[in-house]
């Protein structure tokens, strides 16, 4: 066991000495789809509130589609289905983007995380109390103001505990990545138990390096929420100066 | 010259016509008390002003500048020109009867929101102004205080700093206190009587009848959408010639 983590823990970590690997082609995976799968999930919950049928029926199928199918589904169908479509491949231009398994991870973690993020959001923004919006269109707000100003800014904060569970939700499924060829850290694990035969620690190495990173992620939102959602807390809640004091 | 003029008014939800043709005219310096029973029309009247809710008929206009309306495709009326509407909106400015504040901004904030990002004032001026409005509806101190962390009684009085933040031309107060503890009432009243004594041009849908006759010069009394009575308010509170007056002053008076 020391032996295995004295060779490998690098690999683990962040290298195997000529790739990002484990841990933080994990994070990069985790980071880069749900910043992306955030910015385009703000117009899509936007667009699914609207009244015009061309606006949110697209949006709807579009959440409804990655929303009912496994996540592994949709990257083989991205990574291995796309290869065999004449189209892509004999275009230049889409197949040398697709042909790296990395940005196919990323484009099915993107459309993936984009439409759970796209519902979560669509609700907050439907559940805006609708006298904070008549107060803003009172005094003269533009409806981008309004967005701007009143709907989003309240609707994200109150949708910050289920977008907390998706981002933890979406590191759990980078590990799919491993198929596609990305090292991320469950491909390590796969090598290492492979070069050693030490399934259970290999494994087991994995998963703590999965739980120490959710706990991380727990400790951050909760401290995005207590910052951000100060005005839903109790007063006597807020008057502690630490967050760890929080009654959830 | 300040000068609102809202003329023969008609609105309908469905099969139920609230607004049967309606007009009044305030200008600078008048406090004009809306009364009637629920349902007589009064909150959609004020509403109607701003075009929180579009009118089926008739015109408003301030200051002479009528606000233009267009037939919309599907057959109802809207205002034809959105930055004339929210031109207009910025020279009314509404106070609600659930306060309506912004849950996620302190008091402060709320207050320096017009101002800032509607009016375009600059940071300095704008925080300047929201702290003068404040301090006049008496809440110095609690600028850093979430709406949720307030009383009733402030909360109102930090949405009338809200509205006064905005300058505007025209208070509208839609039941002000009806939300409110009967403790809490008196504090906003105050409020609302010391702008008006300093000349601010008020309209109030009120079930006050104290506030009514001590501080409006005109009252108007609404009826199944219709004015059924107006005027000033002690020859209108004490000699009415309206049975449905009398009635509904006898029932508030109890």
């Amino acid at each position: 066991m020391i032996d295995l983590i004295q060779t490998y823990w690098k690999s683990y970590l962040w290298s195997d000495g000529f790739n990002l690997t484990g841990l933080a082609m994990t994070l990069w995976l985790l980071v880069l789809s749900c910043a992306l799968g955030f910015l385009l999930s703000i117009p899509l919950a936007i667009a699914r509130n609207s009244r015009n049928p061309w606006l949110w029926r697209p949006v709807w199928l579009f959440t409804f589609v990655f929303r009912g199918t496994p996540l592994f589904v949709q990257l083989l169908m991205i990574y291995s289905g796309l290869a065999g479509i004449h189209g892509i491949r004999h275009s230049p231009l889409l197949w040398s983007f697709f042909r790296s398994g990395f940005h196919c991870v990323i484009v099915a973690f993107v459309l993936n995380t984009c439409a759970y993020t796209t519902e979560i959001f669509a609700g907050a923004i439907k559940a805006t109390p609708f006298g904070e919006i008549e107060a803003g269109q009172a005094i003269g707000m533009s409806r981008a103001t309004l967005y701007r100003r009143v709907i989003l800014p309240s609707s994200l904060r109150r949708a910050l505990p289920a977008y907390s569970n998706e981002v933890i939700f979406m590191l759990h499924s980078t590990s799919v990545a491993f198929t596609a060829t990305v090292p991320d850290l469950l491909k390590v694990a796969v090598d290492v138990n492979a070069a050693t035969f030490m399934t259970f620690q290999a494994y087991g190495i994995a998963a703590v390096i999965y739980l120490g990173v959710t706990f991380a992620l727990v400790a951050l939102f909760r401290r995005a929420e207590h910052r951000w959602l100060a005005y839903l807390q109790p007063q006597t809640v807020l008057a502690s100066p630490r967050p760890k004091e929080l009654p959830c | 010259m300040l000068n609102l003029s809202v003329n023969d008014l008609h609105k309908r939800f469905g099969a139920l016509e609230v607004l049967k043709g309606v007009s009044l005219t305030a200008t600078a310096g008048d406090v004009i008390s809306i009364i009637g029973s629920s349902g007589s029309g009064k909150s959609t009247l004020l509403r109607c002003i701003n075009f929180l809710e579009q009118p089926d008929a008739g015109t408003v206009s301030l200051n002479g500048e009528e606000i233009r309306m267009v037939t919309h495709r599907f057959g109802h009326r809207v205002p034809a020109d959105p930055r004339q509407l929210l031109r207009l909106r910025t020279r009314l400015a509404m106070v609600f009867q659930h306060f309506n504040l912004w849950a996620h901004m302190t008091a402060l904030e709320n207050v320096t929101e017009g101002p800032l990002h509607v009016l375009g004032l600059p940071r300095k001026e704008a925080l300047e102004r929201a702290r003068l409005c404040l301090d006049k509806v008496g809440l110095d101190g609690i600028e850093a205080k979430y709406p949720a962390h307030l009383s009733g009684g402030q909360q109102q009085r930090v949405a009338i700093a809200r509205a006064l933040a905005m300058e505007p031309d025209v208070l509208m107060f839609d039941e002000p206190t009806s939300a409110l503890d009967p403790e809490l009432v008196g504090e906003v009243l105050k409020v609302m009587q010391q702008l008006a004594g300093e000349g601010r041009t008020m309209i109030v849908v009120t079930h006050e009848m104290g506030f009514a006759r001590d501080v409006s010069n005109h009252v108007i009394f609404l009826h199944n959408g219709r004015i059924e009575e107006e005027g000033a308010p002690d020859r209108l509170l004490d000699e009415s010639r309206s049975e449905r007056l009398k009635q509904f002053l006898s029932t508030v008076r109890k």
